[in-house]
């Protein structure tokens, strides 16, 4: 593309006296045809502002590229209104981590800007995909979660349609008879409020409600979510969702070893719930007084068996539930037999007032519940302070189940996705297509459930999740109380209203919020391999019967995994494509071989190794000058051709920083890193192609807080390199 | 709602940073005020985040880079708010300023720290080790501007300090400033000290140098740490081969803090995996109450099933130094046994207590001095000031404080 460039060297923190600066303003003038190139002792000054501020006005430059600081310094100071600014960087990842006035050092430096102009002649500005959007929110159930998510987002302005399945909003709160306490001074049990709260989502005008109703399909992406609801038979537009569909108790039925089933006397937390609302808290088996109970915690939970995980509220139920075995018969023997009591934060509180009333906590494993001779159960434990088995009649058991998520074993949202129709769960991996697949069978998805919890894999980013513009809240992301999932509803409502507001400007969600490119796809040379489709982490790319992808620029987070997975290389953004990075390798200058000076290409993920390697100069590390770093939106955009054209080229060696892959991946978009380094296992037959060894080629992943190690990963490479000699293919 | 008006964040930490964020790329004003002079909290001199164990400043840095690029958020560091005045919608706030004596024009380039002689305690690595008296806390420090200690600085380091930038950023003259500000809401989200150890005689009271606290154990473990990751007794810097975690180290005490504080049992779970990377050698101790280890139990049985890890239930009784270590006394409540383990180091997991001392409000609060949603009115509180939380439940709980900014009426 035309651009009227202007290149600016700032002096300052060394820079000025590490590299001849002449020298590279020749090669931006000459070289590169940079309409000017100028330098300042300091950029980030009022002083530098203005300096290049007269330039932009008076010769009307478009481009304004500054070999400076990282991008990661200073971006408020180096602003100049809309003008297209790129960024070079000289100190880091330069000045501070080679050595001054080395001619190694200035060949860099020369490279960088050439580097930068060879990426400009491919690349645009982005201009941003905007579409006319909905902002309405759909929410998916109506228990505590979803009518408080409604009342959130309506509150804020926005018309919101729940969908509910049973015939009457509420969900699980419906057969709660009390809760637990979470105010202060959290010791008296609290009424149970729900129906004021379906009460205000009836009277508020902004939301309408589909009882007995259920998601038929959800066609479209965010912003144009086209909802067909069954039972009410209508169709709504949408721009975001809230998924809110609760859970379900652990299917007691399976705990025949605690009883259930078995023994009349045994019921579930749930089950006693009934019992205490409808006031009838006697012996299933014979109405008899309950005058000692049983709790038995982790009933199916903590349990390879049943549900390997806690539940959480489990604990704080059971206390709960003794205070209403009191409340009816204050001379009655509680007992709670647990694995470990868990009642964090002030609930903790609430557990010692039930301590100090009586009731009976006994760290134990169950070994049987039959019944008893005359009614109610026997339970014998291992009480293993005693080194015995302990028995302890009483008249009624009660199994605290755990929570199961309710996409667990319905569909519930049947997105109109070729990825499958719900959220993916935490632990669902993607596939990642080799050239020797045959053609991929159609997969029938129409039964397809979450599985898991679709909670986020991002410590810090609860709200990720791998479909934009959908947010799962409350129980169904993760085992919560009530409280919780209030305040998980006011989260999940603010990212839908957010997520909306966001693209009907054209720009993209976490984690590149803001960003304005999107990915175009040159579809008359598609060969419909469908790589693109399967190994997009966010669902964004359709099919249509022929298997030529169907992009939807909402969905898109612009990673770029798309182009690193086109064998055509028909993906690109504006400012960044397969074209755009093998234009930056094809300006590196490659020394011929009689001059000994190695030739490196590094790509690095921005997100964390760029990070890393900026430390590492600010630490004043040394390492190699041979090494030109070329940034990555997401590793998982590599492309083979890159390697392919570097090595033609006479690079002696391909180096690639991403993040840690794995079961606890740290990249930013679930697979890149991983991604990348499938499509690196690929990479031998291009090297054997050109009889290169494989050591040529190397992956590492980085963690940014070991930025100390990266210098080290960089000269040890190096070293290997020298050992196999330069490539044959140097001039 | 209150559209146009700013909305103050109080607090710099992962909550306080959250909401900030989220509210500004929603095109709404924000103010962030941070006491320190630099953001990112607790969690940023966190080594790894527990179960994955994933570095906080990988999440920090996008965080940072969101930061960056807000332009209708403004960042005060060494800010408190002092007053509060007007209601929901309406709030007319007083915010002092203290000095940096670094200005906006400092480029981080380090060239006054090595002019500068003087040293201070450094906070950041909980006072394991020293920085210059001008400083960065941390190399992902943000704001990546240099701040003065004047107090630990000598006089004559100062006219060194200030020659040696070349870009006129040091200012010595800097006085305390007081902002005046008009926002519509405001959230409360100013995080948690640790429980002072120095109060709980049975573990030593704090005087026991190889008895330290989880959070000084964050800073051993980090790799850009006070020991560069290694985990060494503090009296005398030998690698450790045994270590034990004292869980409720003050937490589930109606003497000290009657309340559970929720992470600790994770948090120590987690620095069990520094341990056995760091010091694959070292035996490694674990007492507690309950393990409660929440919606991770995964991590948990994965280090149950370590063979060189004990996990045992009981409350310890007493620590005292014994020949160059420490002795720890405890009861095994499942055996019934009493133990006494010799070891190395201890390490005490204490609590989350809120900061929520010296409110510039009226406020109703717990008996623990946590601040519940309409304690005071309009104002929002979000993360560890509402309840012990650890980061995704602080992060969504600050995502949902956005949210409620939105529709306070």
């Amino acid at each position: 593309m035309e651009h009227k460039l202007g290149v600016y060297i700032c002096t300052g923190c060394g820079i000025g006296d590490a590299i001849d600066i002449e020298a590279v303003a020749k090669i931006a003038t000459d070289d590169v045809k940079a309409a000017l190139c100028k330098n300042h002792e300091c950029l980030c000054s009022e002083e530098g502002h203005a300096f290049v501020q007269a330039d932009i006005d008076g010769e009307g430059l478009d481009v304004v590229a500054l070999a400076a600081c990282s991008m990661r310094e200073k971006q408020a100071e180096l602003t100049w209104g809309d003008t297209w600014v790129e960024r070079i960087n000289y100190r880091e990842q330069l000045a501070w981590c080679h050595e001054p006035n080395d001619e190694d050092t200035q060949w860099l430096a020369e490279d960088y800007i050439r580097m930068l102009g060879a990426r400009l002649g491919v690349t645009s500005k982005p201009v941003p995909h905007i579409e006319e959007m909905s902002d309405r929110v759909l929410v998916v159930g109506g228990g505590i979660t979803g009518m408080n998510a409604a009342l959130f987002a309506a509150k804020a302005g926005k018309e919101v349609v729940i969908v509910e399945k049973e015939d009457a909003l509420g969900g699980f709160l419906k057969r709660v008879h009390k809760r637990f306490p979470v105010l202060p001074p959290y010791e008296e049990l609290e009424d149970n409020d729900i129906a004021s709260t379906v009460e205000a989502v009836a009277d508020h005008d902004k939301i309408t409600v589909y009882l007995s109703s259920t998601i038929g399909k959800i066609d479209g992406a965010p912003g144009n979510f086209d909802v067909t609801v069954d039972g009410a038979g209508a169709s709504e537009k949408v721009g975001s969702i809230v998924m809110a569909a609760g859970f379900t108790p652990y299917d007691a039925s399976k705990l025949t070893h605690l009883g259930y089933g078995e023994v009349k006397d045994v019921v579930t937390s749930v089950e006693l719930e009934d019992m205490a609302s409808e006031g009838k808290l006697v012996r299933p088996s014979d109405e008899g007084d309950l005058d000692t109970v049983v709790f038995i915690q982790c009933a199916g939970s903590r349990d390879a068996d049943h549900l390997p995980y806690c539940s959480t509220t489990c604990c704080s139920v059971s206390l709960k539930q003794t205070q209403y075995i009191a409340d009816a018969n204050d001379e009655a023997k509680t007992y709670v037999l647990y694995k470990d009591m868990r009642t964090p934060g002030q609930w903790e509180t609430f557990y010692q007032q039930v301590q100090k009333q009586g009731t009976i906590f006994v760290k134990s494993e169950i070994k049987s519940v039959v019944a008893g001779d005359d009614g109610g159960a026997v339970v014998t434990i291992e009480d293993v302070l005693l080194g015995e088995d302990v028995e302890i009649e009483c008249d009624l058991v009660v199994l605290a189940v755990g929570q199961v998520p309710a996409c667990k074993s319905e569909q519930l949202l049947k997105l109109g996705y070729r990825q499958g129709p719900e959220l993916p769960s935490m632990d669902a991996k993607l596939e990642v297509k080799s050239d020797d697949d045959e053609e991929a069978e159609v997969v029938d998805r129409k039964d397809e459930v979450t599985g898991g919890f679709p909670n986020s894999h991002f410590i810090c980013f609860p709200y990720e999740t791998r479909r934009t513009g959908i947010y799962a809240a409350g129980p169904v992301r993760q085992p919560m109380d009530i409280a919780s999932a209030v305040d998980d509803a006011a989260g999940a409502a603010f990212k839908a209203i957010k997520s909306v507001a966001l693209m009907s400007e054209g720009k993209s969600v976490h984690p590149r919020v803001g960003d304005m490119s999107w990915p175009d796809f040159a579809l008359q040379r598609c060969t419909q391999c469908k790589r693109c489709t399967e190994e997009c982490p966010f669902g964004a790319l359709d099919e249509d019967e022929k298997g030529t992808p169907k992009p939807n620029p909402t969905r898109c987070r612009r990673c770029g995994i798309c182009m690193g997975a086109c064998p055509e290389r028909i993906v690109g953004f504006a400012d960044y494509s397969v074209q755009s990075i093998n234009s930056m390798i094809k300006g590196i200058y490659v020394a011929e071989e009689w001059e000994e000076k190695p030739a490196v290409l590094c790509l690095v993920c921005e997100n964390d190794a760029y990070p890393a390697l900026d430390m590492a100069g600010t630490a004043r590390m040394k390492y190699s000058p041979f090494v030109r770093f070329v940034t990555m939106r997401c590793l998982g955009g590599l492309n083979l051709q890159w390697i392919a054209d570097a090595m033609a080229k006479g690079f002696d060696g391909v180096l690639l920083l991403g993040c840690k892959a794995g079961d606890d991946y740290q990249c930013h978009f679930i697979q890149g890193s991983e991604l990348a380094q499938t499509r690196l296992s690929k990479v031998q037959e291009t090297l054997d192609r050109l009889m290169l060894e494989s050591e040529r080629v190397a992956f590492h992943e980085i963690e940014i807080d070991n930025f100390g190690a990266v210098p080290g990963i960089i000269d040890d490479f190096m070293e290997k390199l020298e050992a196999l000699g330069p490539n044959p293919f140097k001039d | 709602m209150s559209q146009s008006k700013a909305t103050l964040v109080v607090g710099g930490g992962m909550s306080g940073i959250s909401t900030a964020l989220e509210l500004s790329e929603l095109g709404r004003p924000v103010i962030l005020v941070e006491k320190s002079p630099f953001i990112g909290g607790k969690v940023a001199t966190f080594n790894k985040y527990f179960p994955k164990l994933c570095p906080p400043t990988c999440g920090l840095e996008i965080n940072y880079k969101r930061l960056r690029k807000a332009a209708n958020l403004s960042l005060h560091t060494q800010a408190q708010v002092t007053k509060v005045d007007g209601g929901p919608g309406d709030y007319t706030v007083t915010i002092e300023v203290a000095p940096r004596y670094v200005n906006h024009k400092c480029t981080a380039c380090g060239e006054c720290a090595e002019a500068c002689g003087s040293e201070r305690d450094d906070d950041f690595n909980q006072g394991m080790a020293k920085t210059k008296a001008i400083y960065l806390a941390g190399h992902m420090a943000y704001p990546h501007r240099y701040v003065l200690d004047k107090e630990a600085c000598d006089e004559a380091d100062l006219p060194k300090i200030k020659d040696a930038c070349k870009y006129g950023a040091v200012d010595l003259d800097e006085t305390p400033q007081t902002l005046t500000e008009q926002v519509g809401a405001i959230v409360w989200a100013t995080g948690w000290e640790s429980y002072d150890v120095s109060k709980v005689d049975y573990l030593g009271k704090g005087e026991l140098p190889d008895v330290i606290t989880n959070l000084q154990m964050e800073r051993l473990a980090d790799p850009s740490g006070p020991t560069g990751g290694k985990i060494l007794r503090p009296s005398d810097g030998k690698e450790v081969e045994s270590v034990a975690f004292v869980q409720c180290a003050g937490s589930r005490d109606i003497n000290h803090l009657p309340y559970c504080s929720g992470i600790c049992c994770l948090a120590s779970l987690k620095q069990i995996c520094y341990v056995r990377e760091a010091a694959p050698n070292a035996k490694v101790y674990m007492f507690h109450i309950d393990v409660r280890a929440g919606k991770y139990e995964e991590f948990y049985a994965k280090i149950q099933a370590d063979e060189a890890v004990e996990i045992i239930k009981g409350k310890v009784a007493s620590i005292f130094p014994e020949g160059e270590g420490l002795r720890l006394q405890v009861e095994n409540i499942e055996s019934g046994e009493s133990l006494k383990v010799d070891l190395d180091m201890i390490v005490l997991a204490t609590g989350i207590v809120p900061n929520t001392a010296d409110l510039p409000f009226e406020a109703t609060m717990d008996d623990y001095g946590f601040l519940m949603l309409g304690d005071a009115p309009g104002i929002i509180p979000a993360g560890c000031v509402r309840r012990p939380a650890d980061v995704a439940t602080v992060v969504q709980d600050a995502t949902g404080a956005a949210m409620r900014t939105l529709t306070q009426e």
